[in-house]
């Protein structure tokens, strides 16, 4: 409520955030952490059949043309886009978290040295060297590791902060109870995505089909010596997912209307771990596989992945950091003061402080903008307007009937934030939201139209500091 | 103040402000190295690739350049993080602001940084390959270098634009906040720079062991050194234009004696630098090869820390005001937190009796209304349905069918048990 808004109402701005996230976990899970320790690996197989030598620099190659563009940027894009989709949310991260990432970041300084030096030292460090190149490899799988290790306490935090509300400080965030079992999971799933992108590569580049044949058989049995630890993590992951979170795993993995659909999911998940088994099986005993098949290992497992990052974003919500932030980017603490006095009263970007018959639904935009868009758009993916229809279909939409229905969103879709304003702004709300029903115009954020404030505004800055500022 | 003022966030930072302020400092100018060496590599690499027609010593320097371009990339990216997190945290509102004012530029920085290094990439791997198609391959680095010639323009808008809130109001996606402010004067000052920077580094390259493979630059190294030192003597010289510029151009809120003097410093020492360059153009041999280049990197290291301080200074006093009138905004906000809660929590301790029934019906009243038709159906046709079995209506509540053709399903409710057997009694019990 107290930055400007950015919205990007055609795709929606959780979907921004989700791709770009998604697509850095992918890399860096894949071919970062899982990645390096399948290289150094096969590197090491090299120090006794040198063929191997050829295919290890070539993945590498791959990996690390990757992760040094897409990767590294999609992780820097994952700030920037949470400073722009829910700044209250990330600001409040980082205030906590703010050591964590400090040391995040010089393990990830070490990291893409490590990376760069391993690179280019390929070919240099041979002979006797070749085995200090083969310790860098396994020392940089290491701290690879690491930076997972940091961020999943991060991720995990924000799910549940543990005892974090009482005491605010890092150590508790660290010490939440998803930790250990979250780290559990991405491990194992790291290291087998790590063998479906080596499949890619392996599927692209030009080798001798002895070697390819060896690597096929390798890479299979990488994948299905993890497996087991996959399957594993994924249990103890869910054991300890807190209670009222599971409560919205049906609706997190599919979209409500599919809640029935939840159980066929779940055997979809073990559908997906059963095919690569039976993939990486084959591998083994037939040394060969067809390059379409080669290719769905790593397909399967980023579906596995999206639907588990997607269902973990979704599990935490009503909140953006359990019991404290709500996903709209207002705080727990300020309800009852916005409930009772509006929250048009207190946001600093609106121009409508006293709503009016005549202002209503201009007050009601503000309002949609104030308390919905970090996760509704108005014409794009997850349109209000579109769950209205669902609801009332063709009916004519009342403002009344809305605004009840406001009052109790929460309580009948638990991942709703309650209303944050009070009961004139909650039927202004609903008032512009049955505009919409014959008209869905197109709501803008401030990055296209600007800062919307209130004439009055200018003359509230304190005295003292007007004086100053002349 | 043409804009209203919001208020912080209310928790602590996670440091003494001043020493946060230092590592700001500190690391942003490890990053703006790299970023120098990776703007002014690509436009290098470009420049002697197109000279390449008339010496073939150049084409072997551009690609001597590329291949340093993919490293100080790394680089810039993983040393931006820190001073990003450092200005996240100590400039949350306005540092964010700018973020959002400016959101779709900002956000395509991360796809267009992307491209630029993929196409990085190519053209380093495809030299040889392309060879016969200079065209093609030069203009893989033009993207390149258009790209990199942008994006800082993004950067300064935002860096830019958070000093002056009582400018926001103006902004009106991201073109028009470049004439807030003076982005432009900034962008020249960082390009020149950039090519500065990139000089004085590419002479200590042909010092170092990293040139030992290239045997034609090493053969040739007086010749190319000299022509980078003239080079960066000139744009040096140049930013005796570009820096006034800047200085003058900024307005004036910022502006303090502590300004000019760590500016002065600043100048001082590039002065000097220019002073010891100016001497190895003339006494450059093989022999005494770039005696000079640590002293002379020494010294605009010190000129960048001290233009970095005056930079940080500026911010600080232009952004004096707003933030003392955000302090006390929030302070004043959360007293009103503070007494709301505590009034709402009374206000719920006096009302524990009452019918606890209807008060939990709230949960179910935006869809079901006593006689008419909401999202669900009425509760008269409910009570005909349920007559006498309250834990009928529980079972449904926690676990709803698909019934009704002509209606949505419905959401299955996360209440306990007794509060849903408490509502079912009030539903069967209200007719
Ligand atoms: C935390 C994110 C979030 C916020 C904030 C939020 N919603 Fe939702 N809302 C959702 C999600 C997720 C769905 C379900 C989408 C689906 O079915 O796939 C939903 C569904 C809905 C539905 C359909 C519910 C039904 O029973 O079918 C309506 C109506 C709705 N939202 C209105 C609103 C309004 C109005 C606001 C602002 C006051 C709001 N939402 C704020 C996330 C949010
Ligand atoms: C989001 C809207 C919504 C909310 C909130 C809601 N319901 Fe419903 N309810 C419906 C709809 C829609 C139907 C009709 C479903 C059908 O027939 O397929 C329904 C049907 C019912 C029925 C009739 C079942 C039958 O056998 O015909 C009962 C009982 C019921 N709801 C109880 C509740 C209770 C108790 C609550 C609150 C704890 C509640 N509902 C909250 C939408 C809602």
């Amino acid at each position: 409520m107290d930055f400007p808004l950015f919205h990007l109402d055609f795709l929606g701005n959780r979907l921004l955030i989700a791709l770009i996230a998604t697509l850095h976990v992918v890399i860096s899970h894949s071919l970062a952490v899982g990645g390096m320790a399948l290289v150094a690996m096969m590197e090491r197989k090299g120090l006794r059949d040198s063929s191997w030598d050829q295919i290890a620099k070539k993945t590498l190659f791959v990996f690390f043309v990757v992760t040094t563009t897409v990767g590294a940027m999609t992780g820097v894009g994952i700030w920037f886009s949470a400073s722009l989709v829910n700044p209250t949310a990330i600001a409040s991260l980082i205030r906590v978290f703010f050591w964590a990432w400090f040391v995040e970041w010089l393990v990830f300084v070490t990291e893409v040295v490590m990376i760069l030096y391993y690179y280019l030292t390929w070919d240099k460090w041979t002979g006797d060297r070749k085995r200090a190149h083969v310790q860098l490899g396994f020392n940089l799988a290491l701290f690879s590791w690491i930076t997972m290790v940091i961020i999943v306490a991060i991720l995990a935090f924000m799910m549940d902060p543990g005892s974090w509300h009482q005491s605010k400080n890092l150590l508790s965030g660290f010490l939440n109870p998803i930790y250990l079992p979250q780290l559990a999971f991405r491990t194992p799933l790291a290291m087998v995505m790590a063998g479906g992108a080596a499949y890619w590569v392996l599927c692209f580049v030009k080798v001798d089909d002895e070697l390819r044949s060896k690597a096929t058989a390798f890479i299979g049995k990488w994948i299905l010596g993890w497996l087991p630890f996959l399957l594993l993590g994924s249990w103890i992951y869910y054991q300890v997912i807190p209670e009222a979170m599971k409560a919205h795993m049906g609706v997190a993995i599919t979209t409500q209307e599919y809640i029935s659909w939840y159980k066929s999911t779940l055997y979809t998940i073990f559908g997906a771990v059963g095919s690569v088994a039976v993939i990486a099986l084959s591998a083994i005993t037939f040394k060969k596989l067809p390059k379409l098949v080669m290719i769905l290992p790593f397909i399967f497992l980023i579906g596995l992945m999206g639907m588990f990052e997607r269902s973990r974003e979704f599990i935490r919500k009503p909140f953006a950091i359990g019991g404290y932030l709500y996903a709209n980017g207002i705080r727990k603490d300020d309800y009852p003061l916005l409930q009772k006095e509006g929250i048009l009263a207190h946001a600093p970007y609106v121009s409508i402080r006293e709503i009016t018959p005549e202002n209503t639904i201009t007050a009601g935009r503000e309002l949609f903008t104030l308390t919905c868009t970090r996760c509704h758009t108005v014409t794009g993916v997850n349109s209000v307007t579109d769950r209205f229809k669902v609801m009332y279909g063709a009916e004519k939409w009342e403002p009344q009937k809305i605004s009840d229905y406001i009052a109790v969103m929460h309580q009948a879709r638990t991942f709703m934030p309650p209303f944050p304003g009070n009961e004139k702004e909650r039927f202004a709300l609903a008032t512009y939201i049955t505009s919409l029903q014959n008209n869905p115009e197109k709501l803008e954020g401030v990055q296209s139209h600007g800062l919307e404030f209130n004439a009055k505004d200018e003359s509230k800055v304190p005295a003292s500091v007007q004086e100053v500022n002349q | 103040m043409k804009t209203p003022i919001p208020h912080d966030i209310p928790l602590p930072l996670p440091a003494a402000e001043g020493f946060l302020k230092i590592l700001l400092v500190v690391s942003f100018i490890a990053h703006i190295l790299f970023v120098n060496l990776m703007v002014g590599g690509s436009l290098f690499t470009l420049y002697y690739q197109w000279k390449a027609k008339q010496k073939k010593l150049y084409d072997d320097l551009a690609q001597f350049i590329a291949q340093t371009i993919t490293v100080n990339k790394s680089m810039a990216v993983v040393l931006g993080v820190a001073p990003l997190l450092l200005i996240n945290v100590l400039y949350t509102v306005w540092f964010y602001s700018s973020n959002a004012l400016t959101g779709i530029a900002w956000i395509l920085v991360i796809p267009l940084v992307a491209i630029a290094f993929l196409l990085t990439y190519l053209h380093k791997y495809t030299w040889e390959k392309w060879r016969n198609q200079r065209t093609l391959h030069m203009s893989i680095m033009g993207v390149a270098v258009l790209i990199f010639l942008f994006i800082p323009l993004i950067f300064l808008a935002n860096v830019n634009l958070m000093l002056f809130p009582d400018r926001w109001s103006e902004a009106k996606g991201f073109f028009s906040t470049l004439l807030i402010g003076n982005v432009f004067p900034r962008y020249f000052h960082f390009l020149a720079a950039s090519i500065a920077v990139t000089a004085l580094f590419l002479v200590w390259m042909l010092k170092t062991k990293w040139t030992a493979s290239y045997k034609t630059l090493l053969d040739q190294r007086v010749t190319l050194a000299r022509e980078f030192y003239k080079i960066a003597l000139g744009i040096s010289l140049a930013q005796f234009f570009f820096g006034p510029l800047l200085l003058f151009t900024l307005p004036k809120v910022g502006l303090s004696g502590s300004l000019y003097l760590a500016i002065g410093c600043g100048v001082f020492f590039a002065a000097f630098a220019m002073h010891l360059m100016a001497k190895e153009i003339k006494t450059l041999t093989d022999t005494q090869f770039a005696q000079r280049i640590l002293p002379i990197s020494i010294l605009m290291t010190l000129t960048v820390l001290f233009m970095a301080s005056g930079r940080h200074l500026y911010r600080e006093n232009a952004l004096a005001s707003h933030k003392e009138a955000v302090r006390q905004k929030t302070e004043a906000y959360q007293a009103k937190v503070k007494e709301a809660q505590l009034a709402a929590s009374e206000i719920e301790a006096l009302a524990g009796g009452g019918n606890r029934g209807q008060k939990l019906f709230q949960s179910c009243a935006g869809c079901h209304a006593k006689d008419t038709r909401l999202v669900g159906p009425p509760l008269t046709e409910i009570a005909k349905i349920y007559e006498g079995n309250p834990a009928g209506i529980v079972a449904w509540a926690k676990a709803p069918g698909k019934k009704r053709a002509d209606y949505p399903q419905m959401p299955p409710m996360t209440l306990p048990d007794e509060d849903l057997k408490a509502i079912a009694e009030y539903m069967l019990g209200s007719h």
